[in-house]
C-alpha cells in the first residue's frame, strides 16, 4: 500500500501543496520542450522535402553554435559572426548536397540514415579540429539577448522565477515556427518545397529542382539549428555534449509524426513537460535520474497504441 | 582457374549442404585458420590486445547485430547496452560462482541479455523501421542508467566501475584479470568467436535464418506464407541479443579488463552499426570485414600520420580520425551501398572467370 501511495497519491499532494514549485516545474519542462521541438522541426523539414531521417540535425546544433562563438573568439564581432556562421550553414549545405544527397539518391532508406550518420562523425572531428573539444560560453549578451530574470508572486509568497533568456527562447521559437510557416504557405519558394514532400516525381515532372530543393532544406534545416544552438548555449554551454541530449527530438517526433510541424512542437512541449514533471515528482522513487529514458518510454508507450504519431499520416501497407 | 566449382560433383545431399562447398573455399578457410593461430607466436602483445582481441570481440558483436539488422530487418541502436547487459551479468556470475569456469560463464551471461533482449524485442510486433529504432534507443538509455543506478550490478564497488577478478582455468591458466597474458585471451576469445560463428552460420542457413530472411523482405507476405511474426521477430531478438551479451562479457573480460557504464554508451551502439552496413547488410563475413575496418581505421591512421611526418598532437590525430571514418562512410555508402561484402562476392566472381573475361 505504501508504494501504491507514494506513486498514485503523494506526487499528486505534492503538487497542490507547492503550486508555486509545480508551476516553476512546469515552466522549465515548457523551456526544455520548446528546444526539443526546434530540434525536432529541423528533423521535420528535410524529412519532409527528401524523406531523410537527418540523425546529424544534432551535431548541427552544435556546429553552429560553435562557429559562430569561435569566430568571435577571432575577434569578429557578434553580428558580423552571426552573419557569417549563416553563411558557414549555407555551405553546408551546399556540400551535404552535393556530396551526400545527390550520389544517394534512390538509396534505401537505412543508407540515407547511415549517411547522415557518416555526417555527424564527420562535423564532430572538424569541429573537434577547428574549435577543439572544450565546452564554449555562448556569446549571449554580446548578441544583445536579455539576462536576469523576473519574479512573480503566487498564492501566499509563492515565487515563480523566469529567466528572460527562457521567454526569449520562447518568443524566437514562436517567431521562427510563423516564418517557416509564411515560407511554406505564401512564397513560391515554399510551394515548391511542398510540392516534393507530396511526390518527388510529380514536382520533377512539373519543373522543379530537387537539387535546389534539398539544398535550400537543408539550409532551412542548418538555420533552425544555429537558433537552436543559440538559445540551448544560452542555457547552459556550448559542447558536444548537446549532441546526445540532441537524440531527445527523437521521441518528439514519433509523438509528433514525422512530417508534421505541429506535430514536432505539440510533442516536443508534451515530452519536455512529462519528462521534468517525472524526475521531480516520480525520479526520487527510483533513485533519481530518469530523465535520461523517461522521453523514450512515453514515446514507446504512445507507439503500442498509435503507432502514426499525433499528426502522421496513417500508415498504410500492401502486399 | 585458380577459383572454380566446375568438376566437383557432389553426390550426396549432406555434401551438396555442407557450409563450404566449393574445394578452394575450404582451403581458405583452413588457411585464415592457420594464420590466427599463428599470429600470437608472430606478433607483439600490443597488436594481440589492441588490435586482433577487439576485433574478434566486435565482429561478434557485429555478427549479433547482422542478425537482427542485416538478417531480419529490424533496426536497433541499443547494441551497446545489450553488449552491457552480458558484461554486468558474467560479472554478477562469477562472483556468485568463482569456481566455474570463466568461459562457460561468458557463454551463459549471454542468456540474461536474450532475455533483456527479447523484452525490449516486444514493440517490434507492432512498430518497424525507424520508430522501432527509437524504441531500441529507449532500452540504450534505460539500461545505461540501471548500469549506473543499481548498485548491486557492480558489487556496491564506490568507483561505480567494475574490476575483473583474476579466473584460472583448464588447469591453472590464468584467463582473466590483470595477470592473465596477452595470448591467452587471444586464444580464449578466438575459440569462442569461432565457435558462436559456426552455429550462427549455421541457424542463419537453416529454417530459422529464412523465416527471417522472409519476414525482412516482406513482413505481410512472410506471415500470409505462413510464418509467425511473433516467434520469427524475438528469435531474432533473442539469438542477437545473446551473441551481442557474450561479446560484452568478453569485451569487459577478455579485453577491457575494468569498465564503467559509459563503455556501453550510445557510441558503442554506433561503432557497431557502422560495422554491419559498411561491412555488408545480411553476411556473416561481412561482419568480419566491418569491424577491421572500423577498428583498424582509427589506429591506422594514428600511427601512419606520424610516420609520414605529419607532426600533430595525440588529440588532432583522434579529431583527424573521426573525421576521415566519417567521411569514409558516406564515400563507401556512395561507392558500395552493400558494402565490403558485396565487394568481396564481385572479387569472386572476377576470379572465378579469370583469365577469361567470360566464364
Amino acid at each position: 500500500m505504501d508504494i501504491l501511495y507514494s506513486i498514485l497519491v503523494d506526487p499528486f499532494v505534492q503538487m497542490i501543496d507547492l503550486p508555486d514549485f509545480f508551476l516553476q516545474v512546469l515552466w522549465e519542462g515548457f523551456v526544455a520542450g520548446v528546444l526539443y521541438a526546434l530540434i525536432a522541426l529541423g528533423f521535420v523539414l528535410i524529412f519532409k522535402a527528401s524523406g531523410v531521417f537527418n540523425f546529424a540535425q544534432g551535431i548541427m546544433v552544435v556546429f553552429a553554435g560553435l562557429t559562430l562563438v569561435g569566430l568571435h573568439e577571432k575577434g569578429v564581432p557578434a553580428y558580423l559572426a552571426l552573419i557569417l556562421t549563416i553563411g558557414v550553414m549555407g555551405l553546408l549545405a551546399l556540400a551535404v548536397e552535393r556530396f551526400v544527397m545527390r550520389p544517394l539518391v534512390n538509396q534505401p532508406d537505412i543508407i540515407l540514415l547511415m549517411s547522415t550518420i557518416g555526417l555527424t562523425y564527420f562535423l564532430i572531428g572538424f569541429g573537434e579540429f577547428i574549435f577543439g573539444g572544450e565546452p564554449k560560453q555562448m556569446i549571449a549578451s554580446e548578441l544583445g539577448l536579455p539576462t536576469g530574470s523576473t519574479a512573480f508572486e503566487i498564492g501566499d509568497g509563492g515565487l515563480l522565477i523566469l529567466q528572460h533568456i527562457d521567454i526569449a527562447a520562447a518568443v524566437i521559437a514562436l517567431i521562427m515556427v510563423g516564418c517557416l510557416a509564411v515560407f511554406f504557405n505564401k512564397t513560391r519558394i515554399g510551394r515548391a518545397l511542398r510540392a516534393v514532400a507530396d511526390d518527388h516525381q510529380a514536382a520533377l515532372s512539373v519543373g522543379i529542382s530537387l537539387n535546389q530543393i534539398w539544398a535550400i532544406v537543408w539550409f532551412a534545416a542548418g538555420i533552425v539549428a544555429l537558433t537552436t544552438g543559440i538559445m540551448w548555449g544560452a542555457r547552459s554551454d556550448v559542447s558536444f555534449a548537446l549532441e546526445i541530449i540532441a537524440l531527445k527530438a527523437l521521441p518528439v517526433l514519433i509523438l509528433g509524426g514525422f512530417t508534421s510541424i505541429p506535430g514536432a512542437i505539440v510533442g516536443g512541449l508534451i515530452i519536455g513537460i512529462g519528462e521534468k514533471i517525472g524526475e521531480i515528482y516520480w525520479g526520487p522513487l527510483v533513485g533519481g535520474g530518469i530523465e535520461s529514458w523517461l522521453a523514450y518510454m512515453i514515446a514507446l508507450i504512445f507507439l503500442l497504441f498509435r503507432p502514426q504519431g499525433l499528426f502522421g499520416e496513417r500508415i498504410i501497407e500492401r502486399v | 582457374m585458380l577459383y572454380r566449382e566446375s568438376g566437383q560433383y557432389k553426390t550426396s545431399y549432406i555434401s551438396d549442404q555442407s557450409i563450404f562447398p566449393i574445394r578452394e573455399d575450404r582451403i581458405g578457410i583452413a588457411i585464415i585458420g592457420l594464420i590466427a593461430l599463428a599470429i600470437p607466436f608472430v606478433a607483439s602483445d600490443f597488436f594481440l590486445n589492441a588490435i586482433m582481441t577487439p576485433f574478434l570481440i566486435l565482429a561478434l558483436a557485429a555478427i549479433g547485430l547482422n542478425i537482427l539488422t542485416g538478417y531480419a530487418g529490424q533496426l536497433s541502436l541499443g547494441t551497446g547496452a545489450f553488449m552491457g547487459v552480458g558484461a554486468y551479468s558474467c560479472y554478477k556470475l562469477t562472483t556468485i560462482f568463482p569456481d566455474v569456469n570463466i568461459i562457460i560463464l561468458v557463454l551463459l551471461s549471454g542468456i540474461f541479455s536474450a532475455g533483456i533482449g527479447v523484452i525490449f524485442g516486444l514493440p517490434s510486433l507492432r512498430i518497424k523501421g525507424l520508430y522501432l529504432a527509437v524504441t531500441t534507443l529507449a532500452a540504450q538509455f534505460f539500461l545505461e542508467w540501471c548500469f549506473i543506478r543499481i548498485p548491486w550490478l557492480y558489487n556496491y564497488n564506490s568507483s561505480g566501475a567494475i574490476e575483473v577478478p583474476e579466473r584460472r582455468g583448464f588447469g591453472d591458466i590464468i584467463l582473466t584479470g590483470p595477470s592473465a597474458s596477452a595470448m591467452t585471451q587471444y586464444f580464449a576469445v578466438l575459440g569462442i568467436v569461432v565457435v558462436v560463428t559456426l552455429a550462427v552460420k549455421n541457424i542463419v542457413r537453416g529454417r530459422i535464418g529464412r523465416q527471417w530472411m522472409m519476414i525482412r523482405d516482406m513482413d505481410i507476405a512472410a506471415e500470409l506464407m505462413g510464418v509467425r511474426p511473433l516467434t520469427a521477430k524475438l528469435s531474432a531478438f533473442a539469438v542477437s541479443s545473446y551473441l551481442c551479451g557474450v561479446a560484452g562479457a568478453m569485451f569487459i573480460f577478455f579485453y577491457l579488463g575494468a569498465a564503467e557504464p559509459s563503455a556501453f554508451s550510445i557510441t558503442l551502439s554506433f561503432q557497431i552499426l557502422f560495422m554491419v552496413i559498411l561491412g555488408g547488410l545480411g553476411s556473416l563475413v561481412g561482419s568480419y570485414f566491418g569491424a577491421a575496418f572500423i577498428w583498424g581505421l582509427p589506429i591506422m591512421l594514428r600511427a601512419v600520420l606520424p610516420a609520414m611526418g605529419i607532426d600533430i598532437g595525440a588529440e588532432t590525430v583522434f579529431h583527424i580520425a573521426t573525421m576521415v571514418v566519417g567521411a569514409l562512410i558516406i564515400f563507401f555508402l556512395i561507392v558500395e551501398p552493400h558494402g565490403l561484402a558485396r565487394l568481396w562476392s564481385l572479387g569472386k566472381e572476377k576470379l572465378r572467370v579469370w583469365p577469361f573475361p567470360y566464364g
